[in-house]
């Protein structure tokens, strides 16, 4: 085990994978000088037919990265910042994740759309938003959203071998994080959620980058007498939904954590989930802590108060247990 | 008319293959008609020649991805009449198991990406089939397949660009087919399609889309560029949609939209009756030999139909996930 930044792990684990599989190309902006970091190196090792720059052309980005799997290869599109996957959204959504039913699985389509998601950099509505349910909502695609540098790279490996599309999503604001990655290849299977700190008290659910504020907010309320379990699903589709069920019917209480807007967001759908599997079970009502359905704003007092924070589930833990 | 030095058996397989194309969606306008079929179809009728034309320059390990007109597409390629006419019909044994239906055709083992029915939804995927087969050189070729509607559509402008960029094997083949949906062409459409290529630097031809022996050379040139390295061609190809946009459009469209001069002078240039002319003018064959193809064609739709009609539809009570996910 090593420390290692968050944009380093997944460095690391495309350069493992494009070793690994030959049959593995990257494309996207700016992806041979890196932005992120992320690219980093790859061109000079890997040479420009399988790590390559793009024009600023997401449209058709999107789409030949289904015409490249459907004809053999395995593809990492790079689209940058999550909200440019909009731009390239027809082919993700009439496509990407249709045709292999469509053709009643004459093919597979193994490709990673990958980019970052989210805010809290004062970088504005339109490379802010953290669309996750869109792409939920769509049934055809996985939708993988790491919280910490282990994570981050075993869930990207598990994608590049996934023979389905996958939506990854990197924490914007988390590329520096440090945590521990091993020194070892390794795995993390999609679809398995991860209990992050066991509790009795309340169950919270919180998604990407929303994971440190609950962590911080389950470690403060541990020395208030409150005993919070913390899961991290890391898989949005396929959701580990039995995990999340099995902790609520255990506490009885559930907070979401979400950085998507709130009408339709994850925390909706895991919400209505629970209401309708653990409703017996229930102590005090479902509460999410989620965006407002408002653009993120630029300036960082207005953005530091749309997006959740320790303080904000802090206060929704203190308002479910006023509940009987 | 293009010059031609084809033999007797060259001529015939085209006059085969196009007139296959027209005999099953002849069918399958009745089947509209009559309400055999579940959904709607955009017929190709009066547009063979440019499918056939183009797809006889290829083979198997070529990809095409076509447009939610898309049945003659199919046919020339090689896919099998009764799997798309089972397919149409919402059967089980239809080639995408009626998941799919007539906007959706597609056979991969025979480099059918399939059609499409998002406008334009072709010309991005045949652009990465371009990049793979680049990639793998193969010597194999992509072709997308699309119509003046689709020309409209930004991927094009992007599609051109980082096929030219990358001189990729693709070959964007677009039917000028008049209309744009229910708008005619012109209303919609500014400048020539054709010229779109040009500030990319693309190579770009216009090619006369009823005479099937010109589109067939035309792609050959095509096909030669892309595989020697020298990147992809936009081909506008002229024709008319002898048909509208979907087959029952006259139920619930408030007027009409064409002009029946305008009709019968296309007509009167049908490719597959142009092509039959030049067949029995040249001395290549007999109008008997032409009735002989045109009788086994009647027949394989006819036992398509009657494989369709008799196939079960899929199950419902079975696992609706299978085909989600692999």
């Amino acid at each position: 085990m090593a420390k290692k930044r968050m944009i380093q792990a997944i460095n690391e684990a495309l350069d493992g994978e494009m070793q690994r599989d030959k049959k593995l190309i990257l494309f996207g902006e700016d992806v041979e000088i890196s932005l992120f970091g992320d690219t980093k190196g790859l061109v000079d090792k890997y040479g420009t037919d399988r790590i390559r720059n793009t024009p600023i052309s997401e449209t058709v980005m999107s789409g030949m990265a289904v015409g490249a799997a459907a004809a053999g290869f395995n593809v990492v599109c790079h689209m940058m910042f999550g909200n440019f996957m909009y731009t390239g959204f027809d082919s993700i959504a009439n496509q990407a994740s249709k045709l292999r039913y469509m053709t009643a699985g004459q093919i597979s389509l193994p490709i990673v759309y990958m980019s970052v998601f989210g805010g809290g950099r004062s970088a504005a509505a339109q490379h802010s938003d953290a669309m996750h349910p869109l792409f939920m909502n769509l049934g055809g695609l996985k939708v993988v959203t790491p919280s910490s540098p282990m994570d981050a790279a075993g869930l990207l490996r598990a994608s590049i071998r996934d023979p389905n599309p996958v939506i990854y999503l990197q924490a914007a604001g988390r590329g520096g994080e440090l945590g521990e990655v091993p020194d070892e290849e390794f795995i993390v299977e999609l679809g398995k959620a991860a209990v992050l700190r066991n509790g009795e008290d309340l169950t919270i659910v919180a998604i990407g980058a929303m994971v440190r504020p609950a962590l911080r907010s389950v470690d403060f309320q541990k020395t208030e007498g409150v005993s919070i379990e913390l899961i991290d699903p890391r898989t949005l589709v396929p959701l580990d939904k039995e995990m999340i069920f099995k902790s609520v019917r255990k506490t009885g209480r559930l907070i979401i954590v979400d950085e998507a807007r709130d009408t339709c967001s994850a925390a909706s759908h895991i919400a209505a989930l629970c209401a309708e599997e653990c409703f017996s079970a229930l102590k005090a009502p479902i509460k999410r802590v989620t965006v407002n359905d408002i653009a993120i704003p630029y300036s960082p007092p207005l953005e530091k108060n749309v997006l959740p924070n320790e303080e904000r589930i802090n206060n929704t833990v203190s308002e479910i247990l006023k509940f009987a | 008319m293009a010059d031609t030095n084809f033999s007797n058996d060259q001529m015939l397989k085209l006059y085969e293959s196009m007139l296959r194309i027209r005999k099953v969606e002849e069918q399958l306008a009745k089947d509209s008609k009559e309400g055999n079929i579940p959904g709607a179809v955009h017929l190709y009728i009066g547009q063979e020649a440019v499918a056939v034309g183009v797809c006889s320059q290829l083979s198997d390990k070529d990809w095409i991805a076509s447009t939610h007109r898309g049945h003659g597409h199919f046919l020339a390629k090689g896919g099998e009449t009764r799997l798309l006419m089972a397919e149409v019909y919402g059967r089980d044994t239809g080639i995408c198991r009626g998941r799919g239906g007539s906007m959706h055709v597609a056979d991969f083992s025979k480099g059918i990406i399939g059609a499409n029915g998002i406008v334009g939804g072709g010309i991005s995927i045949t652009t990465g089939a371009g990049l793979a087969s680049k990639l793998t050189n193969d010597g194999s070729v992509a072709v997308a397949f699309f119509g003046d509607g689709a020309a409209n559509q930004g991927v094009l402008a992007e599609a051109l660009n980082i096929s030219t960029l990358w001189q990729l094997p693709v070959i964007f083949v677009c039917e000028n087919n008049g209309f744009s949906e229910f708008s005619p062409t012109n209303t919609v459409t500014a400048g020539n399609i054709v010229d779109r290529a040009k500030p990319y630097g693309t190579a770009c031809e216009t090619v006369d889309g009823n005479d099937v022996i010109a589109v067939w050379q035309c792609a050959e040139r095509a096909k030669l560029r892309a595989s020697r390295g020298d990147g992809p061609t936009l081909i506008e190809a002229h024709t008319y949609r002898q048909r509208g946009h979907v087959e029952a459009e006259a139920s619930f469209l408030s007027k009409n939209y064409r002009d029946s001069q305008e009709i019968e002078s296309w007509v009167s240039k049908d490719p597959i009756t142009l092509f039959e002319k030049r067949i029995v003018d040249a001395g290549q064959a007999k109008i008997e030999d032409l009735q002989v193809i045109s009788r086994a064609m009647e027949a394989e739709v006819n036992e398509a139909v009657e494989f369709a009609e008799k196939s079960p539809y899929p199950d419902p009570g079975g696992n609706e996930q299978q085909y989600m996910f692999t």
